[in-house]
C-alpha cells in the first residue's frame, strides 16, 4: 500500500528557517506533494515572494524564480507567456499579494492568466516584524496598530481578497482553507491540487487562500495560534470554495 | 500497528502533534535537542492507529508514519 505520510520528493531534506508553529513549512510540503502527485516536477516553475517565504527555493527541489515584493504574479505572467507549456505558480504572503502587490494581483486575475496562486494569509507582515497587513483582523494588535486595528482610526477593514476577485470573469477557481488542524491540512491539499489541475486544463486564473498561523507575531503559543484561527479568523474569512 | 518515527533534532517543539494526536501517544521529551527545545517524543508502549495527524500538522519534516 502507498504510504501517504512520508515527505514528498520535491521537498528538500533540509531544515527551514521558519519559527516554531509557522504554517509555511506545512504549505511548502503540500505544494511539493501536489507537484509529485501530478508528476509536474520537470514541468513546473514556481515564483517565490518577498516575505518570510523568500527562501522557498532552498526548500523546493524544482525550478523557482524570485520576484520583487508584490510582483510575483507579474513575473509569473511573463514566464507563462514565454513558456506556455510550463506549469507556473506563485506563492505569496498577504503583505505581498494584498498590499504592495494588489494591482498585479487584480490585473493578473482580470486578464485571466492561466496561473495558479497560493496565497498565505497570516493576518500580518511576518518578515519585517509584525506590521499591519490589509488582512489584519479588527482589534488585532500589531506594531503599527498598537491599540488594535480600528476602522474608526482610518485603518480600514480586513481585505477579503478572494471575495474581491470572485466577480472577475478571468478567475476560474477560488477557495479558502486553513492549516490550523490536520483536517484543514488535508482539505488544503485538495484545493491546491484542484488549482493546479485547472491550469493543466487551461481554465484560467486559480487561487487558493490559506489561513496560516504566525505565532511569533501574534504573540501566542502555536496551539493558541491554531485555536485563534479556528475561533476568530474563520469568522472574518469563511472557509470553502468561493468560485468554481 | 503503525509506527511513528520522529527526527528529534529537527523538531522546533511547537507541540501541535502532541495536541492533535487522538490517542494522546505523543509528548514533549524532558531533555533538550540540538536546537535547545523539548522535542516531540512517542510515549513508551503507546498506541498508534496510523491516522497521520502528526505528520499532517508537522511543519518541519520531523515525522514519518510507517504502516
Ligand atoms: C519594495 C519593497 N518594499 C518593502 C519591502 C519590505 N518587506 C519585506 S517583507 C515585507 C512584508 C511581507 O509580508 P507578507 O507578504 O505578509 O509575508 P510573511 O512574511 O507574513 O510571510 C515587507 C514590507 C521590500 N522588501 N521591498
Amino acid at each position: 500500500m502507498k504510504n501517504e505520510f512520508l515527505p514528498p520528493k520535491s521537498l528538500r531534506d533540509v531544515n527551514t528557517h521558519y519559527c516554531s508553529g509557522c504554517g509555511h513549512g506545512i504549505l511548502h510540503r503540500l505544494v511539493a506533494q501536489v507537484i509529485d502527485e501530478l508528476g509536474l516536477r520537470e514541468r513546473v516553475i514556481g515564483v517565490a515572494p518577498v516575505g518570510c517565504a523568500v527562501l522557498a527555493y532552498n526548500y523546493w527541489d524544482f525550478d523557482v524564480s524570485e520576484a520583487a515584493h508584490g510582483r510575483a504574479l507579474a513575473v509569473a505572467t511573463g514566464i507563462k507567456r514565454s513558456r506556455p507549456e510550463k506549469i507556473v505558480f506563485t506563492y505569496q504572503g498577504d503583505g505581498d499579494l494584498a498590499s504592495i502587490g494588489i494591482a498585479e494581483t487584480l490585473h493578473t486575475a482580470n486578464r485571466g492568466e492561466n496561473l495558479t496562486c497560493v496565497f498565505v494569509n497570516n493576518a500580518c507582515y511576518g518578515m519585517t516584524g509584525g506590521q499591519m497587513a490589509p488582512t489584519t483582523m479588527i482589534g488585532q494588535k500589531t506594531t503599527t496598530t498598537p491599540w488594535g486595528r480600528d476602522p474608526a482610526f482610518g485603518e480600514g477593514w480586513p481585505l477579503k481578497v478572494s471575495e474581491l476577485l470572485a466577480p472577475l470573469k478571468g478567475v476560474s477557481y477560488l477557495a479558502r482553507s486553513s492549516i490550523s488542524k490536520p483536517q484543514g491540512v488535508r482539505q488544503t491539499y485538495q484545493y491546491i491540487k484542484k488549482a493546479f489541475i485547472n491550469q493543466i486544463e487551461k481554465k484560467g486564473f486559480s487561487m487558493v487562500e490559506v489561513l496560516s498561523p504566525c505565532p511569533t507575531i501574534w504573540k501566542k503559543t502555536p496551539i493558541e495560534a491554531a485555536k485563534w484561527i479556528d475561533q476568530e479568523m474563520v469568522k472574518e474569512f469563511p472557509l470553502g470554495v468561493i468560485k468554481e | 500497528m503503525a509506527k511513528v518515527k520522529i527526527e528529534k533534532d529537527r523538531c522546533k517543539g511547537c507541540e501541535l502533534c502532541v495536541f492533535y494526536c487522538p490517542l494522546k501517544s505523543l509528548e514533549l521529551s524532558s531533555d533538550l535537542n540540538k536546537r535547545g527545545v523539548r522535542a516531540a517524543n512517542f510515549k513508551k508502549d503507546a498506541k498508534c492507529s496510523g491516522c497521520g495527524f502528526c505528520f499532517l500538522i508537522c511543519a518541519d519534516r520531523c515525522i514519518k508514519v510507517e504502516k
